[in-house]
């Protein structure tokens, strides 16, 4: 066992050797290497990131929601519709949401503007997201004037700033009382923006949803967890996007690194011809090989994901930013919280080391298996 | 005692440029002795050495190392037999560039398993008895002619083998050079080496060192002489 290990010892060190000679031209193929690691991981990483921040965030949304359509378009819907729905065996609640949207002409944006379940928010007042603070220039105390549904203008104060903390999902939320949302509006009492619904059995979901649509054919029914396979998916297919973008930098590094591994030269052929007469068996040099595939591609893997991580983590992916995230006049400041899935960076690892060290062993081994006096003629 | 039994090696065979490089070769090789086989080029000397030093397989005849029949054993046997019985100089230093002088001559004990340290031991060791002590840490493409032959003397012993095989090992070497060489390879001889060596250099075959000179030509022992 201790000579094995002093084996592998004395032909890695051998091979580190072996890679200092040729310097620059290693250095060159890392860097890129790297390069190429530390985007496809930023890629990885960031949709990771955001899928997850989505998903914690829907954890508080209600498990159903009921909403009324009319010739396909989403309408208000009647407060009578609850009481159809609490008779339903397993619906344990339900209650009517109030929320819309604001464009607020002066600064170009839209707000999301909600009627809290707490009913927290005073008449006349307003708890407003830091992102609208900073694009309004406001503070607490101050008056925001909207223009209503007939025109007429209404002022509300804000009483509180949610932090930057919270920006993803409150950097452009007014928080509003019930009174001030309808008159803003111009919303009937007896109509509400759509139904939560919450049920004791969570496994019962897709029946009472079923049960819903029976009694009250004009709606339809969204399940959280949907809403979490389009989050999903939208993700997905932005990080697919990216990753297609970037797939002909991929490319051509695959191109630079099969011939490099692959394309032996006359000198490295010599060598392993000197190598074989010198006592050195087929399997030694395959070993060798292997040592600097890995050499290589592991040094360029780690601090690529690294350096990805550290990406996501601290500029939360500045470079991916517009295409990954979307874009808005609103634009939530927040700093995303990098999630370090094991799969993935499992997944990494076999994309981007594998295939170069397995590609370096190939052409090794044909040289190897050559008589070991050829050096000799 | 190395017994060689009508070796034949035959390159190409089949194809239109076949050619008998050796062509039945009978002979034994004594131990603790140094035999020189001389010829001109293309006689079959290096062919002959490298089927003695388990490089390469005859076609037909058998070799026997010791007690043990050598021609039919599988790669990996002759790889150990080669890097634990035999020690190669090669008319071409074959020292590999940008390494040290002291790494190429370790190159040989590496696959072995021993520890690093003890290796190097040897090595500086060798290094030492061949004058070139100072050289260990030079890059081979820094080295004299000279040097870089000391340096393949080094490798060549680096595992200790009972037996070392040399290819016309003064073609690049000036006559002091050579002088030098055939120093050192009888001091290996009074150690109890056996040598092998192939030369048409008369500064070889005429040296004191040598014990017997068989001449080669087209493939065949012509002559002996001891």
């Amino acid at each position: 066992m201790g000579a094995r290990i002093e084996r592998q010892k004395n032909i890695l060190d051998y091979t580190l050797a072996a890679l200092l000679r040729r310097k620059r031209k290693n250095a060159v193929l890392v860097l890129v290497y790297t390069l190429i690691v530390f985007l496809l991981a930023s890629v990885v990483f960031f949709s990771r990131s955001l899928q997850r921040e989505a998903a914690d965030l829907l954890q508080g949304a209600p498990e159903m929601i009921v909403q009324r359509q009319v010739a396909g378009r989403h309408e208000l819907i009647p407060l009578a519709y609850l009481e159809k729905i609490k008779k339903i065996r397993g619906v344990q609640a339900a209650r009517g949401r109030l929320w819309g949207y604001y464009y607020d002409p002066v600064v170009g944006a839209n707000y999301t503007l909600l009627v809290p379940e707490s009913r927290e928010v005073a008449p006349g007042t307003m708890a407003v997201g830091e992102g609208l603070a900073r694009l309004r220039l406001s503070a607490v105390g101050d008056d925001i004037e909207f223009r209503t549904h007939d025109g007429s203008l209404k002022e509300l104060k804000i009483a509180r700033i949610f932090p930057a903390e919270l920006g993803l999902v409150s950097s452009d939320l007014v928080l509003v009382a019930e009174e001030d949302f309808r008159g803003l509006f111009g919303m009937p009492r007896e109509l509400v923006t759509d139904l939560a619904v919450q049920v004791r059995n969570p496994k019962e979901l897709p029946t009472i949803a079923y049960k819903i649509a029976e009694a009250l054919p004009d709606t339809r029914q969204i399940l959280r967890e949907e809403i979490l396979r389009t989050y999903d998916a939208v993700f997905n297919w932005r990080g697919g996007i990216l990753i297609a973008i970037l797939s002909g930098s991929v490319l051509a590094f695959i191109l630079l690194a099969w011939d490099k591994a692959s394309g032996m030269s006359m000198e490295e052929r010599r060598e392993i011809g000197v190598l074989k007469a010198i006592g050195w068996e087929t399997a030694d040099v395959i070993q060798m090989k292997c040592w600097e595939g890995l050499a290589i591609s592991l040094t360029a893997f780690l601090p690529g994901v690294l350096l990805a991580y550290a990406h996501v983590a601290l500029t939360s992916a500045g470079l991916f930013e517009p295409v990954l995230k979307g874009w808005a006049v609103l634009y939530p400041h927040f700093s995303i919280k990098p999630y370090l899935d094991v799969s993935q960076v499992a997944a990494l690892f076999f994309l981007a080391v594998v295939p170069y060290t397995v590609a370096t062993i190939i052409p090794s081994w044909r040289a190897a298996i050559v008589d070991p006096d050829a050096v000799m003629r | 005692m190395i017994r060689i039994v009508e070796v034949k090696k035959v390159f190409n065979a089949g194809k239109p440029n076949e050619f008998a490089a050796i062509q039945g070769i009978s002979l034994n090789l004594e131990d603790q002795k140094a035999t020189v086989l001389k010829g001109p080029s293309g006689s079959g000397k290096t062919t002959l050495l490298s089927l003695i030093g388990c490089m390469a397989r005859p076609t037909g005849g058998r070799i026997w190392l010791q007690e043990r029949e050598i021609t039919s054993l599988p790669e990996r046997f002759l790889t150990e037999i080669r890097r634990k019985t035999f020690g190669f100089v090669f008319q071409q230093p074959n020292l590999i560039k940008g390494l040290t002088a002291l790494e190429n001559a370790l190159l040989p004990a590496y696959p072995l398993g021993e520890p690093y340290g003890d290796i190097k031991k040897r090595g500086l060791r060798l290094f030492d008895l061949l004058d070139i002590g100072p050289k260990a840490q030079s890059k081979v493409e820094w080295l004299s002619g000279g040097e870089a032959q000391r340096v393949t003397i080094a490798r060549a012993l680096i595992n200790d083998p009972a037996i070392i095989i040399a290819d016309e090992p003064t073609a690049h070497l000036d006559t002091t050079r050579s002088r030098e060489f055939m120093d050192i390879l009888g001091r290996l001889k009074g150690e109890g080496k056996t040598l092998i060596l192939s030369s048409h250099d008369p500064l070889v075959f005429e040296s004191p060192v040598v014990d017997r000179v068989i001449q080669v030509r087209d493939g065949r022992i012509e002559s002996e002489t001891e």
